[in-house]
């Protein structure tokens, strides 16, 4: 893979700032003005930027391995320099001009050199069986054990306090000062259950999120029933299933192969964030195998993951998949040259094929909320206008529409979307589940080039 | 969301939720809570799974097609960025450094894209259009440029329906030859189309606008009659002379006090005549002062009779003045200029503003020629009550205000007008020349630029600080040819401290520089990417 990278877009730069004083900052130094002797080859960019002091910083970014190097004193990751010097390098090809092979400077080369040898030395090592590089197996599994009785503790013990719930009705959930979830988060959090955690406190929110609040917690709380039951009896499970059952407890099981290589494409990520963790995925599609892949990656609360993709182009990677789930789970391996030209959106269908995507992946995951899949010919109808209350995506080939999920999109994406498709039909791509639809990228008709919508 | 469940046997689902919500110990017959629990995860997984998409809305119309050619891939990366920038730089505040204001160069963006004719890229209509939501100065650019889809955009989003109001309408117009179409508009549309329409028709063929005002106009409202009249300022010519006439007879007193004033700039109409011959007997040649020289004696109306208002004159002054020089200056103002010459002993323009006026009359006199030669867009008056660009503004008699040659200086040509601000500039410096700068073509001419670029280098070398030229500055970030970068390189080195200068005052100068020449060179960029 020795093709010459593309430059990436504004946007995709701005994608990658750790927050929005970042991408301000940033922008303000993605000028030629304070950048000097900058230059790219076709896996990296490095630049001296005229800082407040007497020497300049030297920033390095490497595009192929997406890793950052400033000799600016920030802690943010990636710094305005190197923001800075990405934007200056998407938008003027002049200013960072493409230098022949070997002509790096010196002090970006040693970086960078080193940072690929490193990666190297970690893919052959994480190469070997899993068992070598575990000191003491006995001892680990006997941790497991342990582990899993006290998860088995935890999960018995939300069975009470759900059937407890149901025994005293639901309605009791809504009275004023009912603190009863997060206590009960607090009780999963010491019994090892992160997953379990993360699910009771999400019930905390339903009854305060309006009309058919009941139905939706009777909802959640049964399929929490159903993830307790069945982790009580995961030996007489199939093994796929048990091991979604482990991963949605939240009992990290290790990504196994077999590896996939393929030409990845980018076609989303998201950050969310609640007060401990930011939570970053990114959405992608093999061009060559045909499977979508969940890169998950997490910072502590209010810094930026380090893993980050540019939205809109595709990768040469290797993928490791993670058990369960329907294997939609990956962990990102090794990458091979600097990111590629995407080519177009995914192959697509229909709303009805999206929902029967969806309901299909229930059967290997029933506490799957939305799967991933593209939806080819719709168009994007707002509220008002005959829509009614909400956003929908409709067929435009047939009658039917898919609502799109309350809050999953923001109103900026959406009225892109809108934008790109000026009342024709459009390729969207995005999460598909009992909430609705939410967009994450959108593809004007016979336009190769994905707009991101959140 | 609506959809289909599957229904399972037993009781409804509706029937099981009214047991959770009550409990079991009230609802026994749902049996115990655990097993209550198992129907409903059985039950709400079928429901999931079992999901249907819903009847399609009314799907909204298509946006009309937009031929105009696609942005050049690095321009199109640019205009994301400037709006990108927009959001980011709204709040930020303290001094601006180095770094080109990219917010700043959104409006000359847009202006260049619209004279090459560019198509706005669908995906960033969004941000344009939040962009003009928030900046009225952006709007008529920004909606040109979004064109038919933007405006089929802003009409699904009650956020931007400001863009459906004015100039923008012009993408829905009929061609201004089709009789019919116009004909139809003017008795339905929308007030803003109906304006939009008749510039359309007025700058296609001024007479079929006049008669298409003429259709309709006793029925329109007061205020609708003012914007109508106005639309008739472009292309003024002496046949709207007897629609005009009749307007003067108008209900409301401000269309009376518009058609006056367009009456009055047509030197051959009937109205300029009786202020001619009002003004005429106000004005006079005076010779029988002491020593030899003639000078102009004023003689102020001592009343504002019917006649004159029903030309126009408002009788009221404003606070603070007296009646007899405001209807003076209003009739000086209203009369054409050609006359003064007959009046005034043949004189030339240039004669007639440079004689002595008695009794402190010159004042309102000039000033009331002033209006007039704006008005009626003498340039052989303008650069006589102009005076010479090294005299200093409003100071001596026979000199005018800025204000007043800022106004004075759009009625001549471009190159003129550079000219004259480059010498004003040369004599005066900078701190005045603000509002003149404005009035200039932009960019600006070599030789203005090189005057205000040695101004801001002389005002450097006094020593004083950069930001008292702040607004200079931005100007000239703005209307610089990108060309001078290269002349500008050298002022950006920080320059050796002077004994005497203003402390630290080198380094600002080095960085207002700088920003001047980065700024330069991105818009040289942005142009380049333009013509890519």
């Amino acid at each position: 893979m020795n093709q010459q990278g593309v430059r990436w877009t504004a946007e995709q730069v701005l994608a990658l700032a750790p927050d929005a004083a970042s991408r301000k900052t940033g922008s303000k130094l993605g000028t030629a003005g304070p950048w000097s002797e900058s230059g790219c080859d076709n896996s990296s960019v490095w630049g001296l930027c005229k800082g407040s002091g007497s020497k300049p910083y030297q920033t390095v970014v490497d595009t192929s391995g997406l890793g950052y190097k400033c000799s600016c004193p920030s802690r943010k990751f990636p710094c305005k320099h190197a923001l800075g010097l990405l934007l200056l390098w998407a938008a003027d090809e002049q200013a960072v001009p493409v230098v022949a092979d070997g002509e790096v400077p010196d002090w970006a080369g040693q970086w960078l050199r080193g940072r690929r040898e490193r990666a190297a030395k970690k893919g052959s090592e994480e190469a070997g069986p899993a068992e070598a590089r575990t000191a003491d197996p006995e001892a680990a599994r006997r941790r497991a054990e342990k582990r899993a009785e006290r998860v088995t503790a935890g999960a018995a013990e939300l069975e009470q306090r759900l059937e407890d719930l149901l025994r005293g009705g639901l309605a009791a959930a809504e009275r004023p000062g009912y603190g009863l979830w997060e206590e009960t988060a607090a009780r999963m959090v010491d019994a090892q259950a992160p997953g379990l955690a993360g699910r009771v406190r999400e019930l905390g929110a339903i009854p305060g999120s309006g009309p058919g609040w009941p139905v939706r917690l009777l909802e959640e709380c049964a399929l929490l029933h159903l993830l307790d039951r069945a982790w009580m009896g995961r030996e007489g499970l199939p093994e796929p299933l048990a091991a979604t059952v482990r991963a949605r407890v939240g009992v990290p099981a290790p990504p196994q192969g077999p590896l996939v290589r393929d030409i990845w494409q980018v076609l989303a990520q998201y950050d969310t964030a609640d007060a401990k963790l930011t939570t970053r995925r990114i959405w992608l599609y093999g061009r060559e195998s045909g499977r979508a892949a969940m890169l998950l990656d997490f910072g502590a609360a209010g810094r930026a993951p380090e893993l980050a993709l540019p939205v809109g182009l595709a990768i040469d990677a290797e993928l490791t998949p993670y058990p369960g789930g329907g294997q939609l789970r990956a962990a990102l391996g090794e990458r091979f040259g600097a990111p590629l030209a995407a080519g177009g959106p995914p192959p697509g269908g229909t709303t009805a094929e999206a929902m029967e995507r969806y309901g299909r992946a229930l059967r290997d995951d029933p506490w799957l909320d939305a799967w991933p899949v593209t939806l080819s010919g719709v168009i994007p109808v707002p509220p008002g206008e005959g829509g009614g209350q909400g956003w929908q995506l409709a067929d435009s080939n047939g009658e039917l529409a898919l609502p799109v999920a309350p809050g999953a999109a923001d109103r900026a994406g959406l009225w892109k979307l809108v934008a790109l498709s000026g009342g024709g039909p459009v390729t969207v791509f995005g999460e598909c589940g009992h909430r609705g639809f939410a967009p994450l990228a959108g593809w004007a008709q016979d336009e190769a080039e994905a707009v991101r919508l959140l | 969301m609506s959809a289909t469940a599957t229904r399972a046997g037993g009781g409804s689902w509706e029937e099981l939720v009214t047991a959770a919500l009550l409990g079991t110990e009230r609802r026994p017959a749902a049996g115990e809570p655990a097993a209550l629990l198992d129907e409903a995860a059985l039950r709400t997984v079928r429901r999931r799974a079992g999901l249907l998409p819903a009847p399609a809305p009314i799907r909204p119309e298509r946006a009309p097609d937009d031929g105009r050619p696609e942005l050049p891939e690095a321009a199109r990366r640019r205009l994301g960025q400037l709006l990108a920038d927009r959001s980011a730089s709204a709040h930020s505040g303290g001094r601006r450094g180095a770094a080109p204001d990219l917010a700043e160069l959104l409006p000359q963006w847009l202006g260049a894209a619209a004279e090459r004719g560019f198509r706005a890229p669908p995906a960033l209509l969004p941000a344009l259009l939040d962009a003009a939501r928030a900046r009225t100065d952006l709007r008529p650019q920004a909606l040109a440029f979004a064109g038919p889809r933007g405006t089929w955009l802003a009409r699904l989003n009650p956020e931007w329906r400001f863009a459906l109001r004015g100039g923008s309408g012009s993408a829905v117009l009929p061609d201004a030859s089709d009789t019919e179409a116009v004909r139809r508009l003017w008795d339905e549309g929308l007030f803003a189309e109906r304006v939009a329409l008749l510039a359309a028709v007025r700058a296609y063929e001024p007479g079929a606008a006049r008669e298409l005002l003429a259709t309709t106009w006793a029925a329109e409202r007061a205020e609708d009659r003012l914007m109508f009249l106005d639309s008739l300022r472009a292309g003024l010519c002496g046949e709207d002379e007897p629609f005009l006439e009749r307007a003067l007879a108008d209900r409301s007193r401000n269309v009376r006090a518009t058609a006056a004033e367009l009456l009055s700039a047509l030197p051959a109409s009937a109205l300029a005549g009786r202020m001619a011959a009002r003004a005429a007997s106000c004005v006079a040649l005076d010779r029988s002062g002491d020593g030899d020289g003639a000078r102009i004696a004023v003689e102020a109306p001592h009343e504002c009779d019917a006649g004159m208002q029903r030309d126009g004159v408002a009788p009221k002054p404003p606070t603070g003045r007296g009646e007899r020089s405001w209807w003076l200056g209003q009739l000086v103002e209203a009369a054409p200029l050609g006359g003064w010459a007959g009046r005034l002993g043949g004189r030339s323009a240039r004669e007639i503003v440079a004689l002595p006026v008695a009794d402190d009359w010159g004042d309102e006199l000039h000033a009331a020629w002033c209006r007039a030669a704006v008005r009626q867009g003498d340039a052989e008056w303008a650069r006589a009550l102009l005076g010479t660009p090294s005299s200093p503004p409003g100071g001596n008699a026979g000199t005018v205000s800025l204000a007043e040659r800022a106004k004075l200086l759009s009625t001549l040509s471009e190159g003129e007008r550079a000219e004259w601000v480059a010498a004003f500039i040369a004599a005066h410096g900078l701190s005045e020349a603000f509002q003149l700068l404005g009035v200039c073509l932009v960019p600006w001419s070599a030789g203005l630029g090189r005057a205000v670029v040695d101004a801001l280098e002389i005002a450097r070398d006094a020593g004083s600080y950069p930001w008292s030229f702040s607004g200079v500055m931005g100007l000239a970030e703005r209307c610089l040819s990108p060309g001078e970068a290269g002349r500008l390189d050298a002022l950006t080195a920080v320059p050796v401290e002077e004994e005497g200068a203003s402390p630290g005052a080198g380094g600002y100068w080095a960085e207002a520089f700088q920003r001047l020449v980065g700024t330069l060179r991105l818009r040289g960029a942005m142009l380049a990417e333009l013509d890519a």
